[in-house]
């Protein structure tokens, strides 16, 4: 087991704590705003957690649905943001 | 593989991993909105980010150009504070209550409650 291998198993234990922790959150949160932040940072945690699997096994396919994971992840706070503050998405 | 590059990648990971951790714990654990909104935004940022800069030394030594690792890096730097300015628009207009304490200097008319 090289350095690179025992990193990454720290690096998935960390994420993987991370998301349990935002789960809770999006489960308990006491205002709205508290499950969407908790939602943004889950996204987040996903695409770190897709890049960490793309360099263990060590393919390129997997970077563009990081991309992807994040720009759904952002229009997803947006629209949810823009309805919590304006009470419509598209004005 | 160099051992240089190596270690580099996973100094990276760990230290990356460390940001996001805690950047949840802090989602988790701070007592109102406005500073679980503080943690979260900015050590995540961090925390992808090492986690990219790592993936892209791996995909240079590799003999691969890192495009789409510079892309996402580049997208969620720039996305981060929008989003969060968004949602904490959102939580003024929803008026969420402040936990933090009231400046000394403050004028008083401006004094919440």
């Amino acid at each position: 087991m090289t350095v690179l291998d025992i990193a990454l198993n720290i690096g998935v234990a960390a994420v993987t704590v991370a998301v349990v922790l935002c789960a809770w959150r999006l489960l308990r949160g006491p205002e709205m705003t508290d499950r969407l932040l908790a939602l943004d940072t889950l996204y987040m945690n996903a695409v770190a957690l897709i890049v960490l699997l793309g360099i263990r096994w060590n393919t390129a396919l997997l970077f563009e649905a990081a991309l992807l994971v994040a720009m759904l992840g952002f229009a997803s706070t947006v629209a949810l943001a823009r309805y919590l503050s304006r009470g419509d998405v598209v004005e | 593989m160099h051992p240089l590059i190596e270690w580099t990648v996973a100094a990276l990971i760990v230290i990356a991993a460390f940001f996001l951790l805690v950047g949840a714990i802090g989602l988790a654990r701070l007592p109102d909105f406005f500073m679980r909104l503080h943690a979260p935004t900015k050590a995540s940022t961090l925390g992808v980010g090492g986690v990219l800069i790592a993936s892209m030394l791996m995909a240079f030594s590799q003999g691969r150009p890192g495009i789409a690792e510079l892309l996402i890096t580049l997208f969620v730097f720039v996305t981060a504070p929008v989003s969060a300015n968004l949602m904490a628009q959102a939580a003024l207009h929803l008026r969420l209550a402040s936990r933090a304490p009231v400046p000394e200097d403050a004028v008083p008319e401006r004094r919440p409650g």
